[in-house]
């Protein structure tokens, strides 16, 4: 049917897609690109084979590192051994039950044997296999598999996926966030399509795409960077379709004071900024070609004697300029571009009217959170993440203090995982120790005027007076 | 206001959220000539509400104020009137980032409950998204209807009231993910299977005991779920406070009589029998939910 094999189409693997390849609970995000290896588990792999299968195709890794899709229909039948003991009194650990040696698996896996073969080479060694408990052998199965198993699965990158990968891979790039609590950020900031959401994260991106995904291409994110500019590779992993980019905006965090003053000036006449720019970049252009000037400067010599007239030291003069001119274009274009960039970016930040704000960086969020707290409309939520308590301490006691924010929470959350199998089922032995804290709650309007009368009991006021003389 | 999309100003017809304090909140429907009665005296919608911007402090009659907010799946589940347990948000979120769950998604979910969820839902997967939602309690399906409807999200929600262990969802090869809150999932898994896409898609299984997940993760595996996944999360909240620790006094100390720090230290008003440090802290709840339900999440693979 020529409707399913359209269905089919975007399901199935592309030149230039990213994609997460998985083994056990590993994972790792990668562009498919031919002829380009990559190293995974080590060991170096091959992708090209993979491209036009469908995403979550189980591939085995074939000698050479190429990859060959798995027949699937898993027929656990390499568990025939169905003889088992009752309980360990009589195994001894003599370090002496496996026949094999390392050499002799080593073999096998040069001759290409699969994992079940040589695990089952393993089972047929080993003394004392039949001797352990029907549950005993399994586990010594899973433990065996995970060694020898040699496949790869290729799947479409999600949120849930790119997150479990940056915590199991590189939690100190991304402050030690835990998917499980990226996901309480997503959800009480009420990130959705259609609403406007300032972000500051210093997460590789992981943060910023989580929030574009849930987005799904419609309203607008605002991504406040600081330095030089925003860090996105994180974005690249999820692979979001272009129209995506139309929606992402970014502002650099050291024009905000000058924005919230009403000094910052993107128009088109404001020559100073630019020129200056623009000079440096010339500057910068000036000193670069000297320096390359001076690595390729054997052959140019050479070039020199060679044809050792003056004119041909004239022309080259003349092309450098040419060349250098090019690229001061190019710097101008890229300069506008970026300015453009940022008045697109100012004009959606001045009407301090946004949907939500989620802040996760190394930064202290103290100022960056009363900062950007400004640019929300009432009635707005915003969530602060931070890996150390202390921080959002200061941050709860900072706007309780200046108010404009309500149903303030300080909260951190537990992840365990389960173990379920018949008749062993139990909490996994490890978890993960903490996966930050997160401080959230809801902007309201600051009040010009305060009430006449004097608040209701229950309200926070009264405490906030308690607290201040308990202090003073 | 909707629940999918922001509006600055309260209107007629609108649900807000009244903001009591200390996490007290109420929902109101607002309409011209009513009014609603709080502990600290009455708001009457036509003055107080309509018009007002939402995020606004309404002074109440007798002179006491409250919060008006706009509503979010989040605030809904916060004070939504029970008619069932429901889901709170920390496993909500959970189930929403697991189950991959975005703008355009198409989801199955079961039972409706109170619709704590299915707020959610709605909020993640709309402009383009579709929930089917299946809820053999004939006044709980009929009342949800209209709450969506309330809420203006009905668009994007279809309510069915029917037994979904023994008649499914009511819909076969649409859904991205499913997502089951009833006593007895592992009768409905097959169900689960026959809703999803022929491509796969995700599904979690939302169980108080660890029999029921026993029995959901082997109904799972026999249907050919991979990834079958539990997890459990909790939330800790943080009360923050300042305590002031005394210091003992530990009697005339002669040897450190000479040191000018230890003297400079103390402040010079504070006699040594009254020492004490303050500092910022925060104190856990005296009991917290130690247990909500057990998430099981699967993958389908395609068919």
């Amino acid at each position: 049917m020529a409707h399913s094999e359209d269905n089919d189409y975007e399901y199935r693997i592309k030149e230039g897609d990213h994609v997460v390849l998985k083994r056990g609970d590993v994972y790792k995000a990668v562009q498919i690109q031919r002829k380009k290896k990559v190293i995974f588990e080590k060991q170096w792999i091959l992708l090209d084979n993979v491209v036009g299968h469908l995403y979550s195709t189980t591939f085995e890794v074939a000698s050479g590192g190429s990859l060959q899709p798995k027949e699937d229909k898993e027929t656990e039948s390499s568990t025939d051994v169905k003889v088992a003991g009752t309980d360990n009194r009589n195994i001894v650990d003599d370090g002496k039950s496996q026949k094999l040696t390392r050499d002799d698996i080593e073999t096998m896996k040069e001759q290409g044997l699969t994992d079940k073969e040589i695990i089952k080479q393993l089972i047929d060694n080993s003394a004392t296999f039949s001797n352990k408990t029907g549950y005993a052998q399994d586990k010594y199965i899973k433990k065996k598999k995970k060694k020898y198993e040699n496949t790869v699965t290729v799947l479409k990158p999600t949120c849930r996926i790119i997150a479990m990968m940056y915590h199991g891979r590189e939690p100190g790039k991304i402050c030690h966030l835990r998917y499980d609590t990226l996901a309480q950020m997503l959800t009480l900031a009420n990130v959705h399509a259609g609403s406007k959401v300032l972000v500051f994260e210093t997460c590789a991106g992981l943060v910023l795409g989580a929030i574009m995904e849930r987005m799904g291409g419609y309203g607008s994110v605002i991504q406040m960077y600081p330095g030089d500019g925003p860090v996105r590779a994180g974005v690249e992993c999820f692979g979001f379709p272009t129209h995506f980019h139309d929606m992402l905006h970014e502002f650099p965090i050291c024009h905000v004071n000058a924005l919230l003053a009403g000094t910052l000036d993107t128009g088109a006449k404001d020559p100073t900024a630019e020129e200056k720019q623009l000079r440096v970049a010339a500057v910068e252009e000036q000193n670069q070609p000297e320096a390359e000037q001076q690595e390729g400067s054997p052959e140019e010599e050479n070039m020199v004697t060679n044809t050792s007239d003056d004119g041909g030291r004239g022309q080259e003069k003349l092309e450098k300029e040419k060349r250098q001119e090019a690229k001061a274009q190019e710097r101008k274009v890229k300069l506008e571009e970026k300015r453009r960039k940022l008045a697109a970016a100012a004009t959606l930040l001045e009407g301090r009217n946004a949907d939500g704000l989620v802040i996760a960086s190394h930064f202290h969020p103290y100022s960056v959170l009363l900062g950007l707290l400004k640019f929300l409309s009432p009635s707005r939520p915003f969530v602060v993440f931070s890996q150390y308590k202390e921080t959002l301490i200061e941050c709860y006691t900072k706007l309780k203090e200046q108010g404009g924010a309500i149903n303030l929470m300080l909260t951190d959350t537990w992840l365990r995982q389960y173990q379920v199998l018949p008749d062993r089922t139990h909490p996994l032995l490890l978890m993960s120790g903490g996966g930050g804290y997160v401080l959230s709650g809801t902007t309201v309007a600051t009040d010009n005027s305060k009430p006449a009368s004097s608040p209701p009991a229950e309200e926070p006021a009264p405490k906030r007076q308690k607290v201040k003389d308990s202090e003073g | 206001m909707s629940f999918v999309e922001y509006s600055d100003f309260i209107q007629d017809g609108d649900v807000a959220i009244v903001h009591l304090g200390h996490n007290s909140m109420t929902p109101v429907k607002v309409q011209h000539g009513a009014q609603t009665q709080t502990r600290y005296g009455v708001i009457r919608h036509s003055t107080d509400l309509i018009g007002q911007r939402y995020g606004s402090k309404v002074t109440c009659s007798k002179g006491g104020w409250v919060h008006i907010l706009h509503p979010t799946p989040e605030l809904w589940t916060a004070s939504l009137p029970h008619r069932t347990q429901i889901l709170y948000t920390t496993d909500i979120a959970m189930v929403t980032m697991m189950l991959e769950l975005k703008p355009g998604s198409v989801v199955c979910e079961s039972g409706t409950g109170s619709g704590s969820l299915s707020h959610a839902i709605l909020r993640t997967i709309a402009p383009t998204g579709h929930l089917h939602t299946v809820e053999f309690h004939q006044q709980r399906a009929e009342k949800v209807v209209e709450e969506f409807k309330e809420h203006r999200v009905d668009h994007l929600v279809t309510v069915r009231n029917q037994d979904v262990c023994k008649d499914g969802f009511g819909v076969t090869g649409v859904a991205d993910a499913v997502f089951l809150d009833i006593p007895s999932p592992w009768e409905a898994v097959g169900h689960a299977k026959a809703a999803m896409k022929k491509h796969g898609g995700r599904l979690c299984s939302f169980s108080p005991c660890i029999e029921q997940v026993q029995r959901t993760c082997e109904a799972l595996t026999e249907q050919g779920f991979k990834e079958i996944r539990t997890l459990e999360v909790l939330l800790r909240i943080h009360n923050v406070r300042a305590v002031t620790l005394q210091l003992p006094n530990f009697g005339p100390d002669s040897s450190s009589q000479a040191g000018p720090e230890a003297m400079e230290e103390a402040p010079p008003s504070a006699t040594p029998d009254h020492a004490s440090l303050k500092l910022k802290t925060t104190a856990p709840l005296r009991e917290m939910p130690g247990h909500t339900g057990y998430l099981t999440f699967a993958t389908k693979p395609r068919t």
